[in-house]
C-alpha cells in the first residue's frame, strides 16, 4: 500500500491546543501543504496575530514573527520590503484583522503589498471567550450581545472579502470554507493560488477562510459545520471577487 | 473499489468526531472503551477491510493526526 495522505512536514510535530474540532487546525494545514508543495518553507516567514491562533507561531515549519492585534499586515509589509525574496504570509482572525486591524490590512491592500494574508472568519472573538465582532451574525448570540447582534444599535457583519476586492491593489481575493472534504479542497486551490501570486510578484493576495468556533458557539465540532453552511455562508457567499489574472 | 487503510496517532486525538462524519463507510468510531492522554475517546477503525482510503477522514482532521494507505 501506498501513504495517499499524511501529516504535512510544514506542520512543527507538535499538538495544537485548540479546542476539539475547531477547523484553524484545518486551516494551518492548508497552508503548511501549500508552502511545502511549492517548495518555498525554508524562504517563508510567517506573521502570527493575536487570538486563538496567537500560537501559530509554533505550529508552522517556517520562519514566524509574532504582531501585535492587528498589525500583522504592517510587520508582514516590513519584512517584505526588507526581504523581498521571503515568501510572506499574515494568518488573522476576524477579530484581529476586522476590527482592531482593520486599518492595516485596508492599507496593505491599498499599497498592493507583495503579500498574502490567510483570514480566518469565525465570526466571533474565539480566544477572549466568544465577544461579538463586527462579522458576528445579526441575531447570532455573544457574550456581548446575549440576546444576539441587534442591527439597531450594533449594524450588520463587515464583508471583508467584497471590501478589499474594491481596492485597486488587491490581486487576488477569494472567499471559501472547510465545511466538507470538498470545500476543503477549494480552499486549498485558493490558498495556493494566493501564494503562487505573490511568488510571481503580483501583489496583494487574501484568502477568507469562513472557520468554525465550537465552543464559543456552544455546538458539537459537527454541528458547527451545519450551522456555518447554513447561517454563515447567506452572509459570507463563496466565491471569487478578485483576480488580476481574468483582467485586461 | 480501492482497498484503503488509515491510521490514527491516537494519542493526539481530540474525539470531535469530524473524520466520522465524512467517512463514506461510516467504519471510524470514537472508541469509548478506551481514553487517551488527553482525556478523549479517540477515533479508531474496525472493518478495515472496508476503507476505499478515499482520504476524506484525514482532510477533515483539524489535528492532522490520520495517515490514509491505498493498494
Ligand atoms: C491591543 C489588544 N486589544 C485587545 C486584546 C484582547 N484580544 C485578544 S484576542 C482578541 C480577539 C480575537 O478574535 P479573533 O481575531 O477573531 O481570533 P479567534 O480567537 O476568533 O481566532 C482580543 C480582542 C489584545 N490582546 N490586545
Ligand atoms: S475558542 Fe473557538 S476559535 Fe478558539 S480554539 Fe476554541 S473553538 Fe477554536
Ligand atoms: S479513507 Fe475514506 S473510507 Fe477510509 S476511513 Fe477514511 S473516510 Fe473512511
Ligand atoms: S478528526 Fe482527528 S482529532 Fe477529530 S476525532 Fe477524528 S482523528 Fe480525532
Ligand atoms: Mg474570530
Amino acid at each position: 500500500m501506498a501513504i495517499v495522505y499524511q501529516r504535512s512536514k510544514g506542520l512543527a510535530d507538535i499538538e495544537t491546543h485548540y479546542c476539539p474540532g475547531c477547523t484553524h487546525g484545518i486551516i494551518h494545514r492548508l497552508v503548511a501543504e501549500t508552502l511545502e508543495e511549492l517548495g518555498v518553507l525554508g524562504n517563508t516567514v510567517g506573521v502570527a496575530p493575536v487570538g486563538c491562533s496567537v500560537f501559530a507561531y509554533d505550529y508552522f515549519n517556517c520562519d514566524m514573527q509574532e504582531a501585535a492585534h492587528g498589525r500583522a499586515p504592517a510587520v508582514a509589509t516590513g519584512i517584505k520590503r526588507v526581504l523581498p525574496d521571503k515568501v510572506v504570509f499574515t494568518y488573522q482572525g476576524d477579530g484581529d484583522l476586522a476590527a482592531i486591524g482593520t486599518g492595516e490590512i485596508t492599507h496593505a491592500a491599498m499599497r498592493g503589498e507583495n503579500i498574502t494574508t490567510v483570514f480566518v472568519n469565525n465570526a466571533i472573538y474565539g480566544m477572549t471567550g466568544g465577544q461579538m465582532a463586527p462579522t458576528t451574525l445579526v441575531g447570532q448570540r455573544a457574550t456581548t450581545a446575549p440576546l444576539g447582534r441587534d442591527k439597531s444599535h450594533a449594524g450588520s457583519p463587515i464583508r471583508i472579502a467584497e471590501m478589499l476586492a474594491t481596492i485597486d491593489g488587491a490581486a487576488y481575493i477569494e472567499r471559501v470554507t472547510v465545511t466538507s472534504p470538498a470545500n476543503v479542497m477549494r480552499a486549498k486551490r485558493a490558498i495556493k493560488k494566493a501564494f503562487e501570486l505573490q511568488i510571481e510578484g503580483r501583489g496583494f493576495t487574501l484568502i477568507e477562510v469562513l472557520s468554525t468556533c465550537p465552543t464559543n458557539w456552544g455546538l458539537t465540532p459537527v454541528k458547527a459545520l451545519e450551522w456555518l453552511n447554513e447561517n454563515m455562508i447567506p452572509v459570507f457567499p463563496l466565491g471569487v471577487y478578485k483576480d488580476i489574472t481574468k483582467e485586461a | 473499489m480501492a482497498k484503503g487503510r488509515v491510521t490514527f496517532r491516537q494519542d493526539w486525538c481530540k474525539g470531535c468526531g469530524l473524520c466520522v462524519s465524512v467517512c463514506p463507510k461510516k467504519i471510524i468510531f470514537l472508541d469509548e472503551s478506551m481514553t487517551n492522554r488527553k482525556g478523549y475517546h479517540p477515533a479508531t477503525v474496525k472493518e478495515m477491510d472496508k476503507c476505499i482510503g478515499c482520504a476524506n477522514c484525514a482532510r477533515m482532521c483539524p489535528d492532522s493526526i490520520i495517515t490514509v494507505e491505498r493498494e
